[in-house]
């Protein structure tokens, strides 16, 4: 087994440079969530102002967990990531205004994201879909939490302390992306299946 | 009904916190094919793990606790109306007990309900039985799979696709095409044949609630099933859609007669969290 890079968060532009597509990481330190509609509120126009946690160098987990709420504190109970592909359309604009060094979720995004994080030195770390019992198991406290009441729990921006949350980069600073690797040889294999007749 | 109800409720629990043993015994049989020390075989091992921790600790082994899809079977003699009640107030129960992520959301207002109750959610599907026992089948049908889906209208001139079994062969191998990794392979694929849109989607759905391990009728179909399986294997997209040679676990066609102009496919994806389970009552 390889070992994974443990990285620790804030991460810093070095730290992100020296990621490659492919590389099996461990993530310690505070990151946040949001997903479709925290997306569309930060891309809307800029709110810098107005988010209470500091987004610089962090990373913007894609996961609308399941949080229970015991002796006056949320626990997240499961907590994998949700489809990236989802927010292609404002994960660019979220990259350049907001900082953050890390997009997190699963099955890759698209085309403006991967110029994104190139442009401003991000990376994306794809979770294990699904695995949201494990995953919860890596996160040791709930900060806080942000649009609790207007959002919901599902959509609302919590802020996590994780500690060992384990990812693969599969789009780097450099361009490279997994997720685009496998799709391109699975076309060529799909167009010789639909080519030959039965 | 009180009795029913908290039977609904356990159903719900059950059905959130473990997979089908035969859901799990596929996915420990893809362990083996993948390369050691691979991206596929590492997801797999993780998701075994939370598997067997979801279990043990009795919690939602995934944190997208779907739109819950109810199969019922009703006895003849028994409220379908009291039903459908009992079925909603188990949901609202479930949503707190288990717990169940809140994931109705209002279209109009964009308000979450919080309960998981409104308009059409949960999804009940209901029939009459001659039997004298009540079965109810429950599935947790994640977004992110819910989402991969598509619809087919044959024929398809791009996909080479005629009115006839290739031809379906042909949208499905398609359909996971397009998903990718996106609806978290390794999937499990429902596929419904017919004369109408509204049936071929319930017919796709009906055949993701099959086990994996079952045999279709119709021998036609059934080696259709194992030749586009082989096939979407084939793909490379693999567990996680990190490449591997696990991206499917099965797949099941259901087909009803057709109208001499239509043949719609419609395709359901299935993530490998695939959560169904049966009250039988």
């Amino acid at each position: 087994m390889v070992t994974p890079v443990a990285l620790n968060l804030p991460l810093s532009g070095s730290d992100v440079s020296g990621l490659t597509a492919g590389d099996i990481v461990t993530l310690s330190g505070r990151l946040v969530t949001g997903r479709d509609r925290i997306h569309k509120y930060l891309a809307e126009r800029p709110r810098k102002e107005e988010v209470p946690f500091d987004l610089s160098g962090t990373v913007l987990y894609h996961c609308g967990p399941v949080v229970e709420k015991a002796d006056g504190e949320f626990r997240a109970v499961a907590a994998g990531p949700t489809t990236s592909m989802r927010v292609e359309m404002y994960e660019a604009i979220v990259i350049r205004e907001y900082g953050l060094r890390g997009i997190m979720g699963k099955g890759g995004m698209g085309e403006g994201t991967r110029r994104a994080l190139k442009e401003c030195g991000c990376v994306y770390f794809h979770a294990i879909g699904g695995a949201a019992v494990y995953l919860a198991a890596r996160i040791r406290k709930t900060v806080g939490v942000w649009k609790l009441e207007e959002f919901g729990p599902t959509e609302a921006m919590w802020l996590f302390e994780v500690e060992g949350f384990p990812a693969i980069v599969t789009m780097d600073s450099h361009g490279n992306d997994l997720h685009r690797e496998v799709e391109e040889a699975s076309l060529k294999r799909f167009s010789e299946l639909i080519k030959k007749s039965k | 009904m009180l009795k029913l109800r908290d039977g609904i409720v356990e159903l719900y629990k059950k059905v959130a916190t473990s997979l089908p043993p035969d859901v799990e015994e596929a996915l420990r049989s893809a362990l083996p094919a993948e390369e050691e020390g691979s991206a596929a075989a590492s997801s797999l091992s993780v998701m075994l793990e939370n598997v067997r921790m979801a279990r043990e600790n009795a919690k939602p082994l995934c944190q997208d606790t779907g739109v819950p899809v109810f199969f019922v079977k009703v006895p003849m003699g028994l409220s379908q109306l009291d039903m459908k009640e009992t079925i909603l107030d188990a949901t609202r129960i479930a949503t707190v007990k288990v717990p169940l992520r809140p994931n109705a959301v209002d279209v109009v207002t964009d308000k979450n309900s919080g309960d998981n109750t409104g308009a059409g959610f949960p999804i009940i599907y209901m029939e009459e039985t001659r039997s004298g026992t009540l079965s109810i089948d429950l599935m947790l049908k994640g977004g992110g799979c819910e989402n991969a889906g598509q619809l087919y209208k044959l024929p398809l001139e791009e996909l080479g696709a005629q009115r006839d079994l290739d031809g379906v062969r042909r949208c499905v191998l398609d359909a996971v095409q397009r998903a990718q990794g996106r609806g978290c392979p390794p999937y499990i694929i429902g596929v419904g044949i017919g004369a109408s849109k509204d049936q071929v989607t319930r017919l796709a759905k009906d055949q993701l609630m099959r086990k994996l391990n079952d045999a279709n009728a119709n021998s036609d179909l059934a080696a259709l099933e194992k030749k586009i399986l082989t096939e979407i294997n084939g793909l490379g997209i693999g567990p996680q859609g990190l490449g591997g040679r696990i991206t499917a676990l099965g797949v099941k066609i259901g087909a009803n007669h057709r109208h001499p102009a239509s043949y719609f496919v419609d395709v359901s994806v299935g993530c490998w969290a695939h959560r169904r389970g049966r009250l039988i009552w």
